[in-house]
């Protein structure tokens, strides 16, 4: 029964973290219609540059923000160089670009900093804590990974709904044409939208990163279950991001504490294909736009 | 006096030529019908005036500047407002978020719940309904959302993509009659572009009749309306 | 008058050899004539370039099966290093634990995997675009990860061994491994190439194209969607094991994610819609990582971190660049190049008029197709 809570609790830390990572996916996505594979990738340059700033003597808080910023600006920059001048060819193109794009970044990561790990630091205890009489397995760090994700969601949700930048992005989302023909400019806003993405792609990552330790394709099996808790949650909707990301990390958690963690992926693998034969758009999928 | 001016517009989709040559003048004030069957290319030619689509040949002349070559969002800021064919209603938004939609490139924070107040005033429907999810609407409700949302910029050209379809005759007839009004209260270039020819010629001054692409009438609303051989042979009826 | 005998001669005239013109034979016979160059070129060439050709040859065979999906079906798939591993290991395992020959140990291991292809590609028939590219990526991942975990049966970090077969004594093992790999290459190319002609290569294609058309027009979508995949599964499986041949050694190493990508790089580089093009692809996917990265890092001087990755680099790259320059691949430009000279020299009007840059219609698929998503998309821009 220990046990069993113990991969439970685990399983919500790492569910929030894959949460994060599907809400990008889910935000690039909905804007423009292409999932950003490179998304892990990304994060994990802007990891390594986090990385390099800790050791210049930043502390962690200001390494994070830092490396918020860069996200930023990274995923701005490969919109518009990457994205844009293809926006409107075939999707098969983009996919095969972001995923040339991924290689090419753990190309370069390698070729900079090899394939050592690095250590991380989290900024919390990462051992579970007493609760009453009871060791629970459910650390500091672990609490934070919650506040975090959460807060991450919380910001883009005020964003999106209660500001005129928010509104701008939602139409762009859901009606591009409509939202042009209004005078919205439509281009910058999708640039904002990789921007984002690209910075809850980082949190992500800062996240991850403690307890799997910092090399080139650490990011590679998070962007799978990412996208796994986008295809359960529903690949247009940030709650399913969400509630999908919390279903695969519980899900995953149970796989590798009673199978076995190298059956993790297999495990994801296998979510897909349940929810594909169940409910194939996902679970929250947005309602299809009414004629007439 | 604000004309719009289209002249020897070209419009080709890769192979297909969808307008050739089409001339004809929408004064302010006044409603200039689009007519013809299906595919004729009426949409392409609202499509070409608000940017959506380049011409491959012709001009389009507005208050001393030539539309054709402009993007979408310049010609929306020079004022030209197009209520899209099928509505392009936003379902995931409110009413009133679809209206503030329409408000942000021109009207400062302060000002915009002025004019979007104005809109509900014209379409009384719209208010009750106002923090509703557009997908709730009826289809009469869906137009008024579409037309209020380009009118809360307040446009010098307007123009509405087959307002009537799928809507009930005396929706319709209402719709035609608010338009009417505000074509001439506040001096609007309207071209309205339908199949329903019978409505829109009860409302409108000029007449263009489009088959394949060209221009084949271009008159009064009244002679247009009175010809009962052109009225057959194009319109239908 | 004169300008229409012209064209006619040119159809009617006898060239002095003619193929014959049923598709089998014709396949036949250049895989025939190309059998017998190939037999002379590896004589010539050395023990270790022989072990070369012989890479190229079952890299081939894996990239025809993935052109044969993504760029004539239109799925596209990274899941095809996991399905090479599926074949290598079901190789190492019968090595392991039977004493067959070659010839069975490879017809099984082509067979798991054509079953592991149908059990992916059976779900997989309610995706597309990058739902599908999300699904088939987790198993590129995924797939190896499992012999990880059962490390007892699958030899877990240092795998299992797959020795070469050896050949009649008084010819090199690189050489008889490679004429092995190289017939086999020949074989599956005749066989797709046959398969591309027939009713399910218009299948294949049809459902590319337009999947509500296609069913419409009585093609059974999924089956036909499944039947690729399982195809395109069993050629990546036969290349596994042939790998695992070559490389005497099974393991989970031997199957990274960047494989997976380097093929898909490879149909990319030979164009998305050509068997022929299979060949540009795998010599560039035996000789960029191996010899021409490392010449290049050598030449600038560089570490060996950076020499070490620079094929990746450049992979990544050359994907990224071809997608947005040339989404045709090499044979699509020399193709493209081939009609611009045949134009040049000849006088005729007819074939003087300039071909556009036919994009392969592999790499153009207009429906934003996405599983669930993407109708009401167009529904909602007001179409």
């Amino acid at each position: 029964m220990q046990f069993f809570l113990n991969i439970t609790l685990g399983g919500i830390a790492s569910g929030m973290i894959v949460s994060a990572v599907a809400l990008g996916l889910v935000l690039i996505f909905r804007a423009t219609n292409i999932v950003n594979f490179a998304q892990g990738a990304m994060a994990m340059i802007t990891t390594y540059i986090a990385y390099a700033i800790l050791h210049q003597g930043a502390n962690y808080w200001e390494a994070l923000l830092a490396a918020l910023a860069v996200g930023l600006l990274f995923g701005a920059t490969t919109q518009y160089v990457l994205i844009r001048p293809i926006q409107n060819k075939s999707p098969l193109n983009a996919i095969i670009i972001t995923f040339g794009f991924l290689i090419f970044l753990e190309g370069i990561a390698g070729a900079i900093w090899g394939s050592t790990t690095r250590v991380y630091p989290a900024p919390f205890s990462e051992s579970g804590q007493k609760i009453g009489g009871t060791q629970i397995a459910f650390s500091p760090f672990d609490v934070y990974i919650v506040v975090a994700v959460l807060t991450l969601m919380a910001v883009m949700l005020v964003l999106f709904r209660a500001t005129n930048l928010g509104l701008r992005m939602r139409a762009v989302a859901f009606a591009p044409e409509a939202a042009r023909l209004l005078g919205v400019r439509v281009k910058p806003l999708l640039t904002l939208g990789w921007a984002l993405a690209a910075s809850a792609g980082v949190l992500a990552a800062l996240l991850v990163v403690p307890t799997s330790s910092l090399t080139p394709n650490f990011m590679d099996v998070i962007l799978v279950y990412g996208f796994t808790a986008a295809v359960v949650g529903g690949l247009d909707s940030p709650v399913g991001a969400l509630v999908g990301g919390l279903i695969t990390g519980l899900s995953l958690a149970w796989v590798g504490g009673y199978l076995g963690g190298s059956l993790e992926p297999m495990g994801a693998l296998a979510l897909v294909i349940i929810s594909l034969m169940i409910r194939p758009e996902g679970i929250f999928a947005r309602p299809p736009a009414r004629r007439v | 006096m604000a004309v719009l001016d289209i002249e020897d517009l070209s419009v080709s989709y890769g192979a297909v030529n969808a307008l050739t040559d089409v001339t004809f003048s929408a004064q302010e004030g006044e409603v200039t019908a689009v007519l013809g069957a299906n595919g004729a290319g009426k949409t392409t030619l609202l499509r070409t005036i608000t940017g959506l689509v380049h011409p491959r040949k012709g001009t389009i002349r507005y208050d001393g500047e030539q539309l054709e070559k402009m993007s979408v969002e310049r010609i929306v800021r020079h004022g030209v407002s197009h209520v899209p064919e099928g509505r392009a209603v936003i379902d995931e938004m409110t009413i009133d978020e679809n209206l503030r939609l329409g408000a942000l490139w021109r009207f400062a924070r302060n000002e915009r719940s002025a004019v979007i107040e104005e809109i509900y005033e014209l379409f009384p429907p719209l208010e009750l309904r106002r923090r509703q999810h557009a997908n709730t609407l009826s289809g009469g409700e869906r137009q008024m959302l579409s037309i209020g949302r380009a009118l809360v910029a307040r446009p010098k050209v307007l123009l509405l993509d087959e307002p009537s379809l799928g809507l009930a005759p005396i929706v319709t007839a209402r719709l035609m009659a608010v338009l009417r009004d505000l074509t001439v209260a506040s001096k609007l270039i309207v071209v309205l572009v339908e199949q329903n020819a019978r409505s829109a010629l009860s409302i409108a001054q000029r007449a263009v009749v489009i088959n394949l692409g060209r221009v084949v009438v271009c008159d009064d609303a009244d002679a247009v309306a009175g010809d009962s051989d052109l009225r057959h042979h194009y319109l239908g009826y | 008058m004169d300008a229409l005998k012209r064209p006619v001669r040119a159809l009617t005239a006898q060239p002095w050899f003619r193929l014959p013109r049923q598709p089998m034979l014709r396949h036949l016979t250049f895989a025939v004539l190309a059998g017998v160059g190939l037999y002379f070129l590896t004589n010539w060439l050395s023990a270790f370039n022989d072990y070369q050709a012989g890479q190229v040859a079952f890299y081939a065979i894996a990239l025809a099966g993935l052109t044969l999906l993504t760029g004539i079906n239109g799925q596209i798939s990274l899941g095809s290093g996991g399905f090479m591993a599926v074949g290598a290991f079901t190789l190492a395992l019968l090595y392991t634990h039977t004493n067959w020959n070659l010839v069975p140990e490879l017809a099984i291991a082509v067979a798991v995997s054509v079953v592991a292809g149908g059990i992916i590609g059976i779900p997989a028939t309610r995706l597309r675009g990058p739902y599908l590219a999300g699904m088939t990526l987790t198993v590129a991942l995924g797939l190896p990860y499992v012999t990880n975990q059962y490390n007892s049966i699958f030899g877990g970090d240092q795998g299992l061994t797959t020795p070469p077969p050896t050949g009649p004594s008084d010819i090199n093992p690189e050489q008889w491994l490679a004429w092995i790999q190289l017939l086999c290459a020949l074989i599956v190319l005749v066989l797709l190439g046959n398969l591309l002609r027939s009713r399910f290569g218009r299948s294949f294609r049809a459902v590319r194209d337009d999947e509500i058309a296609a069913s419409l027009a009585g093609i059974n979508v999924p089956r036909t969607k499944v039947i690729a995949f399982m195809v395109s599964s069993g050629c990546a499986g036969l290349a596994g094991a042939l790998l695992a041949l070559s490389a005497g050694v099974t393991n989970s190493a031997e199957f990274p994610l960047a494989l997976s990508i380097y093929l898909l790089a490879g149909v990319v580089l030979g164009g998305t819609g050509s068997l022929m093009g299979v060949w540009w692809g795998a010599i560039i996917v035996v000789y960029l990582p191996n010899e021409w990265a490392r010449s290049l890092a050598n030449a600038f001087h560089a570490n060996s971190l950076v020499s070490a990755n620079l094929a990746i680099i450049i992979f990544g790259l050359v994907l990224v660049v071809m997608m947005m320059v040339a989404p045709a691949g090499i044979q699509g430009a020399l193709r493209w190049v081939a009609g611009k000279v045949a134009a040049y020299f000849s006088s005729d009007p007819v074939t003087n008029m300039t071909l556009p840059l036919q994009e392969p219609p592999g790499s153009n698929i207009n429906s934003p197709d996405i599983a669930g998503g993407s109708v009401t998309e167009t529904e909602k821009q007001g179409v």
